[in-house]
């Protein structure tokens, strides 16, 4: 990183230095030993692990409960955006506040607090029971308990898009004899699209990772409702090492395939959709 | 579609905005979002106070006497006052590196400060336990000379500061970029020190933002499970490693619920109180800045 710069201010040495220590020594050698121990397995066996049954199932689980409660946060998410920017109600303020709650509450307690309520017994769980919806300890506890983790990332991506939104151009659509639905299927929609991908990303890697909220709700049985971070602490526990790390550098190949799309979106939405 | 069609279309008494929906809409739209919300949110949250509570108010703080309780909240708070203000210094020092200069290699910069977040909790853990446990890379040496870290005190900081290492950085960085260079510049052709114009010219400037990143960042340590339970043995009590969360999980474990919730709804509270620090911050900072134009 040469230093080309003419500004006046003094710090750079110290600052940047620091920055570059700091970043390494927490993160990145730490993450760097991810690679050394999966070096320690040959190709083959790092295939066996990655590809074992069990782990393709949590594979399974993981990216598939976590795209589909992305996907329900995209259409909800987009709604309560929507709802907060465009209508007055009583309460709103207290809403907006909460609808932060699942980034502010701790993971474990939203795991707790969502069994609870999911449960054949539960405030919302005993409704779902006489109709044969069973959600804690099953698949769908998982895609729950994601959909509330990722819910605030839709929310909060798509809202100020929609409060910078110039009126005068839906009012233009409607002048020109658009209705109501085909001024926000053709002109609103598309231009909301770069934040509601970029919340679809944040959303849907969040919920890749995440571990304390689905855990409590999940059950954990092997090769049903096994989650892959919980395989790569089970892992651990068995000092398996490589084994969880081979795992883990997969899951982490993908974070970084979706970091990398983030990033390239929010680049492509700037330079499509700045404020007019 | 056609302009023929706006021309002949009937005129209403009393128009509405043709940027507005219909009441009946509105409402369903009101409605469903509500529901949703309700169900995702309120719900689970007043759950966690009506079972915090099941058993009466006596048993509610009877939990909070209990030695292995008292014990994860001091944890807790040490783990936080030592996590959050050295990843609030590496903010400020990352940023300004970053605001106030210009370098090759700064995107990729940021994008790496931006890294914790994309990284599962349980892997942030894990990290530590190849890098400082017993078959670990440095394991055999730190065994050697009687250091512990994973399974003690430092492997929970270090995961702690893993996982809340972007938020101040990340609040600061765009912060900081937005305010440019020029007033410090001006200070310190004027003579100022780089410290005085550290603190008297860009910190008015950055205390919002700043304090926006503490608040964030303090939440996430106080109640990171997944990174921790990874770091720990989960053996309570003051000579034990459980934070407050492992102590949920722990409680929950045993099936003592109530107990779980009593010691859940005092994170839980954090997290409110976290989100009304959170938006009168907001608030406040829209205010300067409404000022400022």
């Amino acid at each position: 990183m040469a230093k080309k710069t003419t500004s006046v201010l003094p710090g750079f040495k110290l600052t940047l230095g620091y920055t570059l220590l700091y970043l390494s020594l927490i993160v990145l050698i730490p993450l760097a030993c991810t690679v050394w121990k999966t070096s320690t397995l040959t190709w083959d066996q790092f295939w066996h692990t990655v590809t074992a049954p069990r782990v393709m199932a949590s594979y399974r689980l993981s990216f598939g409960a976590s795209f589909l409660a992305a996907l329900t946060n995209l259409f909800f998410g987009l709604l309560v955006a929507w709802v907060l920017v465009r209508y007055q109600f009583w309460g709103k303020r207290f809403v907006d506040a909460l609808v932060d709650l699942p980034f502010a509450l701790p993971t474990a307690v939203a795991g707790i607090a969502l069994t609870a309520v999911y449960a054949p017994h539960g405030w919302i769980g005993r409704w779902l029971a006489p109709l044969g919806i069973q959600v804690a300890f099953t698949r769908l506890g998982v895609f729950v308990a994601l959909t509330f983790i990722g819910l605030p990332f839709i929310v909060r991506t798509v809202q100020p898009v929609l409060e910078d939104f110039d009126l005068e151009i839906e009012e233009s659509a409607a002048s020109l004899g658009a209705n109501r639905w085909q001024t926000f299927w053709r002109v609103t929609l598309p231009m909301l699209r770069p934040a509601l991908l970029t919340g679809f990303t944040l959303a849907f890697a969040r919920a890749l990772g995440e571990y304390g909220s689905v855990v409590f709700i999940s059950g954990n049985m092997p090769m049903k409702t096994e989650i892959t971070p919980l395989l790569i602490i089970t892992k651990l526990e068995e000092f398996d090492y490589p084994g969880a790390t081979a795992i883990a550098v997969t899951m982490l190949v993908a974070s970084f395939v979706l970091l990398l799309t983030i990033n390239f979106l929010q680049w492509w939405s700037h330079r499509h959709h700045r404020p007019v | 579609m056609t302009p023929a069609s706006t021309l002949t279309a009937p005129r209403r008494a009393a128009p509405r905005r043709v940027t507005a929906e219909p009441p009946f809409v509105r409402w369903l739209l009101i409605g469903t979002a509500l529901l949703f919300l309700g169900l995702f949110l309120f719900v689970p949250l007043a759950a966690v106070f009506a079972e915090a509570f099941a058993k009466g108010i006596g048993f509610y703080l009877h939990t909070f006497d209990d030695v292995d309780t008292v014990a994860a909240i001091k944890r807790t708070f040490i783990v936080a006052g030592i996590a959050v203000p050295l990843n609030c210094v590496f903010g400020v020092a990352a940023a300004w590196a970053i605001a106030k200069f210009d370098f090759r290699g700064k995107t990729v910069l940021i994008t790496l400060i931006d890294l914790p977040f994309t990284v599962s909790p349980v892997v942030a853990g894990m990290v530590y336990v190849l890098l400082f446990g017993a078959q670990g890379l440095l394991g055999p040496w730190l065994l050697a000379h009687d250091i512990k870290i994973i399974f003690a005190m430092p492997g929970i900081v270090l995961a702690t500061m893993f996982v809340t290492f972007p938020f101040v950085a990340r609040e600061l960085i765009p912060l900081m970029q937005a305010q440019g260079r020029t007033e410090e510049e001006a200070a310190h052709v004027l003579g100022a020190s780089g410290w005085q114009t550290f603190w008297r010219v860009t910190m008015p400037n950055i205390k919002w933002g700043l304090i926006y990143g503490v608040i964030l960042c303090n939440a996430r340590a106080m109640g990171e499970f997944g990174a921790v339970s990874v770091v720990t043995d989960k053996i309570r009590g003051p000579g034990g490693t459980n934070t407050i969360p492992l102590h949920v999980e722990a409680l929950y474990y045993d099936y003592n619920f109530a107990g779980a919730f009593a010691v859940a709804s005092l994170l839980t509270f954090l997290a409110l109180v976290t989100l009304v620090l959170k938006t009168w911050v907001e608030r406040k900072n829209t205010a300067l800045r409404g000022t400022e134009n």
